[in-house]
């Protein structure tokens, strides 16, 4: 085991991955950084520094520096994995899939079905997305709620930097379309990671970062740090929770949520997306459907407002799902009788 | 001519195979047995026919919502084709693209596309594997004087160019974006080439509907792309296109005579045929055998299409993931 950031185990996994497979390849805006530029490829590097030190490992040829042209990096990587490559393409900002949705959308996500099922589309579109920045409306966003819902795509959103390494690994390897969502607060974070050099985490396989008898709470990337400390308040007033990452919210891990709330019989979801149609409200209905008889109190979802992501810090700060608001979902859950 | 006799009745059957196909689905569809949208390649045959002709399996391209005639002149199964737009499981696609989705990646055909202006940036990145491959391979991209609007064809050709992709983007300008005309829509001064010129592409230009013309332009341009180090490369053919933008369309945009005229004088079947006669290559005899065969073929992929098993509920379910 080594102690690493967020960051480092994307480029790590990255440089790993590409080193034992050549076909695997990276693209994106900025990725070398420096390209065309007095002071030389790789002068910056990807604003990130999810990319750093490829281009000198890998060359042009696997390290391709785009141009801002979120189509066309999108529709190369669908050209690439057509073609039998593995390509990594990055999407700076996850806000930007607006420009760049009809590759992933129509393309990426539908080849397979359309094409009865007589071709393999290996692509790995990593995005970094959140609020956290105070980056307002248009670099806030976390957008997982519009891609689960794509057939043909699989969407993961690590929380830890252990996470990152086993999904990310995954996620190249695998021959599906992915969107790898990572949480751009979360960058900075460090933690243990394995030094497997084939540690994969299946997908669809939720992690328990708590145990608890009483409420489930389910979220995944940076708010599940905020229901792990409300986990841990409670527990010393002797409230026990169950604490549910998803890690991908597509495929969805059903059954160790039902599992949690026929025990528990109380759900709070935390999500960092907008209420409607989303991933709280999704798996509020899949608790009433499939877990009735089990529940206590109604399945509460916590969410920011049906607003775009705010600017000022004080409107930011309102805006995400709190400690204290999450504290308070619980409370309310655990009320009824 | 460099054609040899074979590669000429080759090429002749080619269009003529799409012809047919296109002009079978015409009167087919107007029964009501065919489901879906159908938009026909009729008069664009030269186009396909004279690219095509130069590609093997491992050359990629990547056609539009109008692409019958590319796939099947990039080698697609003729009655695995009119079984996937008759929505039978035995089609190309099991029934499940549709005449807007037919592909058949083994042959390099990276699939028609639905949506007008998708396939240039995919072309770019099947492109650029070409060049890491570095063995002379290369991606084309058709696109029509509508997609040449889109704003995916613009990024397309810049990357192509700063990626020094292995792509050929050839427009075909058939005149009609759906209904409307490139002489309003296309807006600089009737010309689409140039465009790719100004992203700082060396571009070529034929007449789609003569195959000579398209044959020997895309040799000149497939001799440059396959070089390594050169990157992409740009060429506009002029066509016709013989039906509506969808099948049903009314086409109350055509002028007066308009049909006849250009399948009087602007046929790539006919002006083929004269053209060999012309030269002493081929004798009608030669053609008209052809055309026998073709029309045969034709008639049998529709006895097939109509004979073979439908999909069943449970086929929904499958084919969405590899693993899931």
């Amino acid at each position: 085991m080594a102690k690493m950031m967020y960051r480092d185990a994307v480029v790590s996994t990255i440089a790993e991955e590409m080193a034992r497979d050549e076909n695997v390849v990276c693209l994106g805006e900025d990725i070398v950084g420096g390209m065309g530029t007095p002071g030389g490829p790789e002068a910056i590097g990807g604003i990130w520094s999810t990319s750093t030190g490829l281009f000198g490992k890998f060359g042009a040829d696997r390290v391709i520096d785009t141009p801002i042209s979120e189509s066309a990096i999108m529709g190369a990587a669908a050209g690439l994995a057509l073609s039998g490559k593995r390509p990594i393409a990055e999407l700076m900002f996850a806000d930007f899939i607006g420009v760049s949705l009809d590759q992933i959308w129509n393309q990426l996500a539908k080849f397979r079905y359309m094409f009865g099922g007589k071709t393999k589309c290996p692509a790995v579109i990593r995005m970094a997305y959140g609020a956290g920045y105070n980056a307002a409306a248009q670099h806030s966003q976390a957008v997982h709620q519009i891609l689960t819902g794509m057939p043909g795509l699989k969407v993961v959103m690590p929380t830890t930097p252990d996470d990152v390494k086993g999904l990310l690994r995954t996620a190249i390897r695998d021959d599906d379309p992915v969107i790898f969502l990572e949480h751009k607060a979360l960058y900075g974070v460090k933690g243990e990671v394995s030094d497997d050099p084939d540690y994969m985490i299946p997908f669809g396989h939720a992690r328990l970062s708590r145990a608890g008898q009483d409420v489930t709470i389910v979220s995944t990337g940076l708010l599940l740090g905020f229901c792990e400390a409300v986990a841990d308040k409670l527990a010393a007033e002797g409230i026990g929770c169950d604490v549910i990452d998803l890690r991908t919210t597509s495929p969805l891990d059903e059954e160790t949520i039902l599992d949690s709330v026929e025990v528990t019989g109380r759900l709070i979801v935390v999500d960092e997306a907008p209420p409607r149609c989303s991933l709280g409200a999704d798996i509020c209905a899949l608790v009433a459907e499939k877990a009735f008889a089990s529940l206590k109190a109604p399945p509460l979802s916590v969410n920011p407002p049906h607003t775009p992501v705010p600017f000022a810090r004080e409107l930011e700060t309102a805006y995400l799902p709190s400690v204290d608001k999450i504290e308070a979902a619980v409370r309310k859950v655990l009320s009824y009788r | 001519m460099q054609l040899s006799r074979e590669a000429l009745l080759r090429a002749y059957r080619q269009m003529k195979v799409i012809r047919e196909f296109e002009e079978r689905l015409h009167v087919d569809i107007q029964t009501g047995e065919i489901a879906g949208f159908t938009h026909l390649y009729c008069g664009q045959e030269a186009v396909a026919v004279g690219v095509c002709e130069h590609l093997s399996v491992e050359d990629k391209i990547v056609s539009t919502h109008r692409g019958h005639g590319h796939c099947l002149a990039k080698g697609c199964d003729v009655n695995g084709m009119m079984k996937e737009i008759w929505g039978s499981r035995e089609g190309l696609c099991k029934g499940k693209g549709g005449s807007m989705h037919i592909a058949d990646v083994d042959k390099g055909m990276l699939g028609a596309n639905g949506i007008v202006g998708a396939g240039a940036p995919i072309a770019v990145g099947a492109g650029i594997a070409a060049k890491i491959d570095g063995k002379g391979h290369v991606a084309i991209t058709f696109s029509g004087d509508g997609a040449c609007n889109q704003g995916t064809t613009f990024e397309a050709m810049n990357m192509a160019v700063v990626t020094k992709a292995a792509t050929i983007f050839v427009f075909e300008n058939n005149h009609y974006s759906e209904h409307t005309g490139f002489e309003y829509a296309v807006g600089t001064n009737k010309d689409i080439a140039s465009r790719a010129e100004a992203f700082g592409m060396k571009v070529w230009r034929g007449d789609g509907t003569d195959f000579f013309s398209v044959y020997e332009t895309m040799r000149e341009v497939l001799d440059y792309v396959r070089v390594p180090g050169n990157g992409p490369a740009a060429v506009e053919f002029d066509t016709e296109r013989f039906f509506g933008h969808f099948e049903g369309d009314p086409q109350r945009y055509r002028g007066p005579g308009e049909l006849d005229r250009i399948r009087e004088m602007r046929d790539c079947l006919k002006n083929f045929r004269k053209s060999v006669i012309d030269a002493g290559l081929l004798e009608h005899a030669d053609i008209d055998a052809l055309d026998a065969e073709v029309l045969e073929a034709i008639e049998e992929s529709v006895r097939q299409a109509k004979a073979a098993d439908r999909p069943t509920a449970e086929d929904v379910l499958t084919d969405v993931y590899i693993s899931y």
